[in-house]
């Protein structure tokens, strides 16, 4: 699957070609273009290896989706329905709305930090859907919500689940990436999306607009 | 047959967070670093990387390990403008405290205590986590990176008003968002890929 486009989290952030946060974007470029680098390692990749072009957009958009992120969401579910899996798309929107809760949560070694452990959900993709999903992508999409909601749960139970399921250690690795990477490129859009939206950069020039314009109708000028 | 994890019943997990120097097993096999081809070299991008097994590991994947080190090393390195290295290391340190890596928290937090030779308000956000008032302009940064690596993000213009009353401009504040936003990618492989040891000395 390719995409036109030149730069997704641009895309995502309604980031227009001269704009304010265009400007300040093109000051990390090597950041901008490796994050797109990223992007396309992962989703277009020139080696995919044994991780699936289905199983990567599905897995994405169940983290796009559990990030609430509407617009990344979107995105991904645009790709994954490219597929022609729609029965997948329908279990991926099914067990977003199951599955979403707040994080980070999760438990600590044993110790001082333990006063700060928070209780939560212990993610299982819905019974009956598995035969549907497969086991690999039922576990994959086990393992994002605990890499999403609960990194510090995290295990080598957790990891021989997938090994279990047929993931190689290989594939876990990309697997791994993919989530943590959504996690990244969901947050900077949501931070780009929140800069863009306060404009109020440089406030003594507003405060200098009024006070012109009674001085004009004043007619002192 | 499937592959197996590594464990490690003989190590003691560190159970706070510490600026002391920690170590870190994997919990699945690093690829081997005497069948490293040259894709995989580049995917290191600097050839020290090939000794430490984080790195090997992710060397299996070596085109996105080569665009994530690439990212990595511009939103902290790139200093000719911007937000202060202390405080890029002050937004990573944050986000990993939030999120619970010890390792990633004793890496960064040594690094803000190297910049700022400010160690003493470092352990307080260690100790206290996200609620340690330290001034206003550390409070702002800890406050925006804790509100971006919540799920979902609760990052949202208070949160640049605030960033900017601390004395912020707009590519600072782009630097707030690059150092959490990357933070949680980082975390959450150290995390779920292997444990920290203790420091050498409690080893």
């Amino acid at each position: 699957m390719s995409t036109t486009l030149s730069d997704v989290i641009d895309h995502l952030a309604r980031i227009e070609p001269g704009s304010h946060l265009d400007t300040l974007r093109v000051q990390r470029l090597q950041a901008r273009e490796n994050a797109q680098k990223s992007y396309l390692a992962l989703f277009e990749p020139e080696y995919p290896g044994t991780v699936t072009a289905l199983e990567r957009y599905a897995v994405a958009t169940f983290v796009a989706g559990l990030h609430r992120q509407q617009v990344v969401l979107d995105f991904y579910r645009a790709a994954l329905l490219r597929l022609e899996r729609p029965d997948v798309a329908e279990l991926i929107d099914a067990e977003i709305a199951r599955a979403s809760v707040r994080g980070p949560y999760g438990r600590y070694p044993k110790g001082p930090l333990s006063a700060e452990d928070r209780d939560g959900p212990d993610y299982r993709v819905l019974l009956g859907y598995e035969e549907i999903l497969g086991a690999r992508l039922s576990a994959a999409l086990e393992h994002a919500h605990l890499l999403v909601f609960r990194p510090r749960d995290a295990s080598p139970a957790a990891l021989q689940k997938l090994l279990d399921a047929g993931w190689s250690t290989t594939d876990i690795v990309t697997l791994s990436q993919l989530v943590a990477f959504l996690s990244f490129q969901i947050r900077v859009v949501a931070g780009l999306r929140a800069l863009a939206a306060e404009p109020a950069h440089d406030a003594a020039d507003l405060y200098r607009g009024p006070a012109f314009t009674g001085l004009l109708a004043s007619g002192t000028v | 047959m499937s592959e197996q994890t590594l464990s490690y019943p003989d190590n003691h997990e560190p159970v706070a967070f510490t600026q002391e120097e920690l170590g870190w097993l994997p919990w699945l096999e690093p690829f081997p670093a005497d069948q490293l081809t040259e894709r995989h070299w580049a995917g290191l991008v600097d050839a020290s990387r090939a000794k430490s097994p984080y790195f090997l590991l992710l060397a299996r994947d070596p085109d996105i390990l080569q665009a994530r080190t690439k990212t990595d090393k511009d939103i902290f390195y790139n200093i000719k403008n911007g937000l202060p290295r202390a405080e890029r290391e002050l937004a990573a340190t944050a986000t990993s405290r939030v999120n619970g890596c010890i390792f990633c928290a004793s890496v960064h937090s040594r690094f803000v205590t190297q910049y700022s030779k400010r160690g003493a308000d470092v352990q307080r956000l260690l100790d206290e986590g996200d609620g340690a008032d330290i001034d206003s302009r550390w409070n702002a940064i800890v406050a925006a990176s804790v509100a971006l690596t919540k799920t979902p993000q609760e990052f949202s213009s208070e949160q640049v008003r605030n960033l900017r009353s601390a004395g912020l401009d707009d590519l600072e504040v782009l630097d707030v968002i690059n150092g959490s936003a990357f933070f949680n990618w980082a975390n959450r492989l150290m995390l779920s890929l292997g444990e920290p040891t203790p420091p050498a000395k409690h080893a």
